[in-house]
């Protein structure tokens, strides 16, 4: 028989984030240094102002197309001698754009950082964006939007933004472009693009693990003393709302044994006061595994496998969602429950008990999600793409304890809205048409993908 | 650089490992149960998987979904996954509320089964049949694991059949099941406790004392049928798969040798240098120069018995043929068997490797569950040092002995994935050739 009394909780230990130190080099590249000497690992992240946000209109996916090919070859050193380069050295550097930066990131064994660091540098510096190599990342891009016409999980949340935004806004297409956009863009494109946004003035670099800002200091700057100086002019981004209505998509996929459910608005920017009471409301309503949607949709009604509701935080107003697949039969029932939970969070003040189990989860989980170096890394980032304040970590927990059921409350009726909900089903029209009609989410227009 | 590693048993059988590290105010309990989807009866595929699910379902103690609840508001993360041969259960928590996280693992291993209901296996079966819709029937390709079992193990084998289980099966799964598989596997003499992080022994000690020493051991297990087979199939085997999906896509298995032997870290090496990276052989033959697939890889899946698989996946670029698709990739396998590897090459897969190891022993939950393997499989949770050194001890002879063995033509099982005829892709496809 086992001990039927739950055990009490022991004496919390305190635990702080890494410390780091924030600097421009004289160069005008800013660096960040997290010193953790746990394990003989460093990673490195450069990350530059020229995100997707930035993709000129016209040109969507060049941020990321651009991003791409920094890696894929130099005047001197082509992209597959770069990548054994790396790899000898046991690491491989990735590159990419997210909506609001580009990236560079690798992880080494410290014995291998300064060789990989020169090396990235180096590299960086002057990208030569060959013919070859931009044509084939095109065509690899256009693959991948051909295999997302048969994934329903990544058609829908595609779909999601296009019928969410203004065709102007720069959110209604994927960040990495579309087949149209993506067709166009040439070598010249990514030139164009390379110049206007990287510069020393638009670029951080971090880094985190068994290293101290001294010889990251020196590191950095040898490795990237060719930088272009400046500042990048920034572009301003439109992000409105396609409708001021609420409008129902089905996305046909004939005999699809589930639907692929998307429910939701216009979110918020990043940063925005009462960005702590907003992220306990959505733990509340769909962010735990504990919350309000996944315990009706999941444990309650066994329609899916997990449901959940999420703010995409970008710079600008990112969608707020609520994601879930359930069985094709139940498509209506289970969008009915999400608009019950939706509404009920803005009615009724939640109770203690689900805000303490929000509170402090956020709370308690705050040390377990910076064990390792590119987790610290990417913390960092947070700091430096929304311009957070240096203390931002070292306050987190205290803010997090400090939102009450009064303040959720006003979260829910500030930034979730009803009226203005945007449904999109990516699943069997024939099967659901008929019954979704009925739930007063707008007229149901059924598209043929 | 080592991890600490102590180990002792509870009386029951139960089999513990301890590994402090007091860098950050944060603990990882792991539990491994010597039971997975090879264990299952005939007409009973997938039950270790609703098993699991029915594992926070509650015990004596704890009400329906309250493990995740407790855990959560702990301020700890959880969750649980079954394999082929083993199910895992595992929680990270503040450091502080250890006893928590083992006083549930023992509420659950002791005293399950008061707390099943009907009722929650009917919606946990709901749940399954769900996810097994989310990630396997309305996912392109996500039947390949069921398939490729199916197409390289022989009927009957414990690793012929799907894991997540049939429609049917998971219908027909009953509470009695339930009572069952847990009085024949749940038991402390077939299971696997780790502690890694912030703890202090002796306290871990007394704690797993008090909750898991009263758990009775088990009455044994039944005998897993025989498992070994011979270290090729003999001839070719091949599976044309018409599927909803965009692009075709090949995986290549061939046998190979057990996790954990001497000759597995020779095949790991060979399916690094494969495919593990851009500066791969098949990323850097046939994504990069021949730019006749959009990806390339390939990995093992680790069995520690009977046969591991090695798995090579690619898939074509739009424009390309099935039958070229498949023309390259043998062509590269074809030049591998008959050249063998580089010193350089194996020197490149083993750098990588090494990096990865050591960058993925710094997250506590990792090393609980990687000394809870070592231990579960071997007995000895030590290895989880030895690694790098078993991985710098492979030659390029040695891989070049696994290659001649393992990968000619006679083993190799080819699954190959096809758009369905009549899906509309046609305008698309012209927009992708166009451009490339």
């Amino acid at each position: 028989m086992v001990a039927t009394l739950r055990p009490k909780s022991g004496p919390a230990r305190s635990y702080r984030f890494p410390t780091f130190s924030d600097e421009r080099l004289p160069s005008g590249l800013r660096l960040l240094t997290a010193p953790v000497s746990k394990l003989p690992v460093v990673t490195m992240l450069v990350l530059v102002d020229a995100g997707s946000a930035n993709d000129p209109a016209g040109k969507e996916g060049v941020a990321a197309l651009t991003a791409g090919l920094l890696l894929e070859g130099t005047a001197q050193l082509s992209g597959a001698e770069i990548s054994e380069k790396f790899e000898k050295l046991g690491t491989s550097a990735e590159s990419g754009a997210d909506w609001d930066s580009a990236f560079v990131k690798l992880t080494a064994l410290s014995d291998h950082l300064e060789d990989a660091a020169t090396l990235l540098g180096q590299i960086l510096q002057r990208p030569a964006f060959p013919e070859r190599e931009v044509e084939r990342l095109k065509a690899e891009r256009l693959a991948e939007i051909l295999q997302l016409e048969t994934e329903p999980r990544g058609l829908a949340d595609e779909k999601f933004s296009e019928f969410l935004y203004s065709p102007d806004s720069r959110y209604s297409k994927p960040d990495e472009g579309n087949s149209k956009t993506v067709s166009a863009l040439s070598r010249t494109d990514v030139e164009n693009f390379f110049r206007a946004n990287y510069r020393t003035g638009s670029t951080t670099v971090i880094l985190a693990g068994d290293i101290t800002p001294e010889s990251a200091r020196a590191l950095v700057e040898k490795a990237f003393q060719n930088w272009s100086p400046g500042t990048a002019e920034s572009q301003r981004l439109v992000a409105t709302a396609r409708t001021s209505q609420k409008s129902f998509h089905i996305v046909d996929k004939r005999d699809a044994p589930q639907s692929e459910l998307r429910v939701g608005h216009v979110g918020l920017p990043r940063k925005i006061p009462d960005f702590f009471p907003t992220l306990v409301m959505n733990a509340v309503l769909g962010g735990l595994f504990g919350s309000r949607i996944n315990l009706n949709l999941r444990e309650a009604h066994g329609y899916t496998y997990g449901a959940s509701s999420f703010y995409d935080w970008r710079r600008g107003p990112g969608p707020f969602v609520v994601s879930t697949a359930v069985q094709s039969d139940v498509t209506a029932p289970a969008l009915r429950e999400i608009l019950l939970e939706i509404e009920r969070i803005r009615v009724k003040q939640i109770s203690d008990e689900e805000l303490s189990l929000a509170r402090d989860y956020l709370d308690g989980v705050f040390p377990i999600r910076y064990e390792t170096t590119a987790a610290i890394a990417s913390a960092l980032a947070t700091l430096v793409i929304y311009d957070l304040p240096a203390d931002y970590y070292d306050t987190y927990r205290n803010n997090i304890r400090g939102v009450s059921v009064a303040a959720v409350l006003k979260a829910a009726q500030a930034h979730l809205h009803p009226d203005l909900l945007q449904t999109i089903v990516v699943g069997d029209a024939r099967a659901i048409k008929d019954s979704v009609g009925e739930l007063g989410l707008g007229d149901v227009q059924v598209h043929h993908s | 650089m080592r991890i600490p590693v102590e180990t002792f048993r509870l009386d029951n059988g139960l089999f513990v490992t301890l590994s402090e590290d007091h860098t950050a105010p944060i603990v990882a309990v792991n539990l491994w149960y010597h039971v997975g989807s090879a264990n299952e009866k005939p007409g009973r595929t997938g039950f270790a998987h609703l098993f699991e699910h029915m594992l926070f379902q509650g015990s004596a103690h704890v009400a329906s979904n309250e493990h995740f609840e407790m855990i959560q508001r702990a301020g700890g993360t959880l969750n649980g996954s079954t394999w082929l041969e083993r199910t895992n259960y595992f929680e990270t928590v503040p450091s502080n509320e250890l006893a928590l996280a083992l006083w549930l693992e023992a509420d659950r291993m002791g005293d399950l089964l008061p707390a099943m209901t009907q009722e929650k296996l009917d919606t946990q079966r709901d749940v399954v049949k769900n996810e097994r819709r989310w990630s396997v029937d309305n996912q392109p390709y996500g039947t390949m694991l069921e398939k490729l079992q199916e197409l390289v193990f022989p009927r009957s084998h414990p690793f012929e059949h799907s894991l997540i289980g049939s429609m049917e099966d998971l219908s027909a799964a009953s509470l009695d099941d339930i009572a069952q598989f847990f009085v024949t596997y749940y038991t402390p003499d077939n299971a696997v406790l780790s502690i890694a992080g912030d703890f202090d022994a002796s306290e871990a000690r007394a704690l797993i004392g008090e909750y898991f020493g009263p758990i009775p051991r088990g009455k044994g297990k039944p005998p897993l049928p025989p498992m070994t087979l011979p270290p090729v199939f003999g001839s070719p085997l091949r599976e044309v798969v018409e599927d909803d999906v965009s692009l075709p896509r090949l995986f290549m298995a061939f046998r190979s040798p057990v996790f954990g032997s001497d000759q597995y870290y020779a095949a790991s090496i060979a399916s690094a240098l494969l495919g593990m990276r851009k500066g791969s052989r098949l990323h850097r033959a046939l994504v990069r120069e021949r730019q006749i697939a959009a990806d390339a890889g390939a990995f093992t899946l680790d069995l520690a018995k009977g046969t591991d698989l090695l798995v090579v996946d690619v898939t074509a670029r739009p424009e390309t043929p099935v039958a070229q698709l498949e023309e390259e990739v043998e062509r590269e396998i074809d030049l591998l068997h008959r050249d063998g590897v580089s010193e350089e090459e194996v020197r490149r897969a083993q750098a990588l490797i090494e990096t990865d190891l050591i960058a993925s022993l710094q997250s506590a939950g990792e090393r609980a569950d990687r000394l809870s393997m070592f231990a579960t499989y071997f007995g000895r949770p030590e290895l989880i040092n030895e690694q790098v050194d078993r991985y710098r001890a492979v030659t390029a002879k040695k891989v070049n002995e696994l290659v001649k063995e393992r990968f000619g033509e006679d083993n190799r099982a080819s699954l190959i994935y096809v758009p369905r005829e009549g899906v509309e892709t046609e305008n698309l496809l012209a927009a992708a050739v166009g451009a490339g």
